[in-house]
Parts: structure tokens; C-alpha cells; sequence
């Protein structure tokens, strides 16, 4: 059977890609940033995925506001990414992983959870620069993806608890695939910056902070808050915590934490990355 | 439903502004491509004319000024696509967006570290 070995969860500036182009990984500014990579990069290196499930948000490569899926999951051998229009390298293509992308469409269909479904995807920096980050070095990709975007861009979006439903339904339908296969998780995204308006600048290290700890402990608390509370708290574009939330929500498991590093700022963001690893419940516990 | 309090200083992109908005969007999203960012340099008024953008969406392009584009009902992740065509970064639209020099407001991002 799958088995959901981990979660990343990450910030995904664009600028990131610019500082991997121009190789600023050691320079005083993005060190601290690159430097949370180094205990991933061991444990992706021990644990050997098989599939990256990536839940991001589009910024508008993929999705215009024609059609806005609230929830939108990619069903295809690959992915490419494109020019987003303010100058980063893109990157190679990536494999998909069709045949689970299928059965998580079909369980998540099942559960109530009517998701848009999609042949292609152009994926943005909020799926390619995590992977960049993971993986360095421009090897191949080492693993199979599965692209999940959540609607960021246009209100109303989707609740906090409803995207922590999400995330339990697609660990769900993870687990249920018979393939014996290890998978990792990304959410991508956050935590607190704020772009627009004359609030513009905004971040918020007390609730960041707060968020990473109830990551670990209490996802509960995540689900609970409101989106209005998360853009007062966190700014406009800090609702990309939705990200984290949803990945938090599909691992079932007794969860431990490899590494969790913030600094402040990476742009105009405050820079979080947290390792997770996810363990197996057995069942007769689990039904208890 | 609507979202909620006003918070100071903090647009929301809800369905009213995206529809006000939505040729000035339009147009922010055909900047992913550079054959498109090359036509917009080349001749503004005739692409912004080819898009059915307003003459509000016209004046807030041509002020290129973030606040008014986004009164004018623009999206801050389509607009940073017009604002990538003259090199200017997120910082930049910010450093305008808050009435600080570019340096004043890094300086601001970084004492949130503290």
C-alpha cells in the first residue's frame, strides 16, 4: 500500500529562483533560508520518495479568473512550467504520476469533494521552487508529482477547516492506493507577507510562529481560524497558509518533527520551512 | 456572505473588484508571455485598446501607480506581471504602495524579524 512518509511545508517567493539562478544559496541575506534545506535534503536522501503530492497556489500561469477552480487537482504523465513574466529560469518538465492522480480524483469525487480535474497544468514557482529546493543541483527529478492548487487569488476562498477536510481526504485516498509506493507531501506558500495596499510590508512573526507550532501539535487550531482572522493576522497573501492546512489535514499518523527553521525576511515574507514525518497508526489503535 | 470588518490598508479581491477589473486582469495575464510584454511596449494605447480595458484601466496603467490600479480593480498577482515588464520587484511596488524609498521599506521587512 502508499504510505505518506512526510510533509514539507515551505515559502515559495519567486525571488527564491532568482537567488538559485545567481547562486546567492551563501550569501548573508538568503543563508538562513537555503540553510533549512540541509536536514531535507538528509532525510529525502534516507527516505527515498517515490511521489511528491505538491498542494500550492497559482499565481496566475495556470488559472485566469475566467474559469477559478477553488480546488483543482492535475491528472498528467507531466508537467511544464513557463515564463511567468518577471524573469525567473524555468524549469524542466516534471513527471506526473496519472494513475494516482486518478484514484485520489476518484476517492476525493467520493468524498464529497467535487474537484476540478485536470489533463494540463502549467505549474508556477509555488510548485517549482519548493521542488528546486528540495532537489538542487538540476539532476532529473527523483520523483513523480501530483499538482493540488488551491484557489488564493479571487474571494471568496475556500475556509480553513474546509481545506483541512481537503487534506484528510486526500491522505485518505493516498493510503488507499495499492501500489506500495512512498509519498511525501509539499504546502507550499506564507507564511505572513502582504503585497498589496497601504499595509503592504506587513508580516507577523508572533502568529507565524504560532502556526508552526500548532503544525506540529494542535492542526486543529489551523482549521478553526477564519480566513478574515488569517488576512488580519498573517496579510493578504499570508491565506496561502490554506496550503500548509490542507497538507497537515492528509497526514493521519502520529507526526514527529525532523526540522522547522523561520527567518524573517526572505522578500516581503516571512521565510518558514517545517519537515515533518508522518507515522503509521496501527489500526487497532487507530479504531480505538 | 460578505468577508467580514474592513481591515486598514488591505484590499480584498472579492467577486465586485475582480468584475471591475476583470479586462485590466485580462491584460495582466497576457504579460506571461514576452511576445505580449514586447507588444504592450511597442504601441500601450492599441494593446490596451485590444483588451476593452476602461478609461479608468487606461489612467491607472498610465499613472503606474499599484493603489490606483488595484482601485481600479486589479489583482496584486496580475499587476506584478505589469510591474515585471519595467524590473520592478515586489519591494518596489511596496516601497510605492507605503509612500517609503526602496531602502526604507527593506529596512521596515527586516525589523519585523526582530
Amino acid at each position: 500500500m502508499a504510505r505518506i512518509i512526510g510533509g514539507l511545508t515551505t515559502s515559495h517567493v519567486p525571488s527564491i529562483g532568482k537567488a538559485i539562478a545567481q547562486k546567492q544559496q551563501q550569501d548573508p541575506y538568503w543563508k538562513p533560508f537555503f540553510d533549512a534545506f540541509h536536514p531535507v535534503h538528509d532525510w529525502l536522501a534516507r527516505e527515498k520518495p517515490d511521489v511528491a503530492v505538491v498542494i500550492y497556489n497559482d499565481h496566475g500561469l495556470n488559472n485566469f479568473l475566467d474559469k477559478m477552480p477553488t480546488f483543482a487537482i492535475g491528472a498528467a504523465h507531466e508537467y511544464h512550467n513557463a515564463d511567468e513574466g518577471w524573469g525567473i529560469p524555468v524549469q524542466k518538465p516534471f513527471k506526473g504520476d496519472a494513475k494516482l492522480s486518478w484514484h485520489i480524483i476518484e476517492n476525493l469525487v467520493a468524498d464529497e469533494f467535487d474537484i476540478t480535474m485536470c489533463q494540463e497544468v502549467l505549474v508556477d514557482h509555488a510548485f517549482t521552487l519548493p521542488m528546486a529546493l528540495m532537489y538542487p543541483g538540476g539532476q532529473d527529478w527523483p520523483v513523480r508529482t501530483v499538482p493540488v492548487m488551491m484557489n488564493s487569488v479571487q474571494h471568496p476562498l475556500p475556509n480553513p477547516r474546509r481545506c483541512y477536510k481537503l487534506g484528510q481526504a486526500i491522505g485518505k485516498a493516498i493510503e488507499s492506493y495499492p501500489e506500495d509506493i512512498k509519498v511525501v507531501l509539499l504546502g507550499t506558500g506564507g507564511l505572513s507577507h502582504q503585497l498589496d495596499g497601504e499595509r503592504a510590508g506587513f508580516i507577523n512573526k508572533p502568529f507565524d510562529l504560532w502556526c508552526m507550532d500548532k503544525m506540529l501539535n494542535d492542526p486543529e487550531a489551523l482549521a478553526r481560524l477564519s480566513n478574515h482572522e488569517i488576512v488580519e493576522k498573517a496579510g493578504s497573501q499570508g491565506v496561502e497558509l490554506m496550503t500548509w492546512i490542507a497538507m497537515r489535514g492528509a497526514m493521519q499518523g502520529r507526526v514527529t518533527q525532523i526540522s522547522s527553521t523561520y527567518h524573517v525576511p526572505i522578500s516581503n515574507t516571512g521565510g518558514a520551512v517545517m519537515l515533518l514525518e508522518n507515522h503509521p497508526v496501527p489500526r487497532a489503535i487507530a479504531a480505538e | 456572505m460578505t468577508f467580514g470588518a474592513p481591515i486598514p490598508g488591505t484590499p480584498v479581491f472579492d467577486g465586485s473588484a475582480a468584475a471591475k477589473g476583470y479586462a485590466l486582469n485580462k491584460m495582466c495575464f497576457s504579460f506571461n508571455s514576452k511576445e505580449n510584454r514586447d507588444a504592450f511596449l511597442a504601441d500601450e494605447d492599441a494593446y490596451c485598446a485590444r483588451y476593452g480595458l476602461s478609461p479608468e484601466h487606461v489612467a491607472a496603467i498610465k499613472s503606474r501607480n499599484v493603489l490606483k490600479l488595484i482601485a481600479a480593480g486589479g489583482n496584486v498577482y496580475y499587476l506584478a506581471k505589469f510591474a515585471g515588464i519595467f524590473g520592478l520587484s515586489v519591494q518596489d511596488i511596496g516601497a510605492q504602495q507605503t509612500g517609503r524609498t526602496l531602502e526604507d521599506f527593506k529596512a521596515y521587512l527586516a525589523s519585523q524579524g526582530a
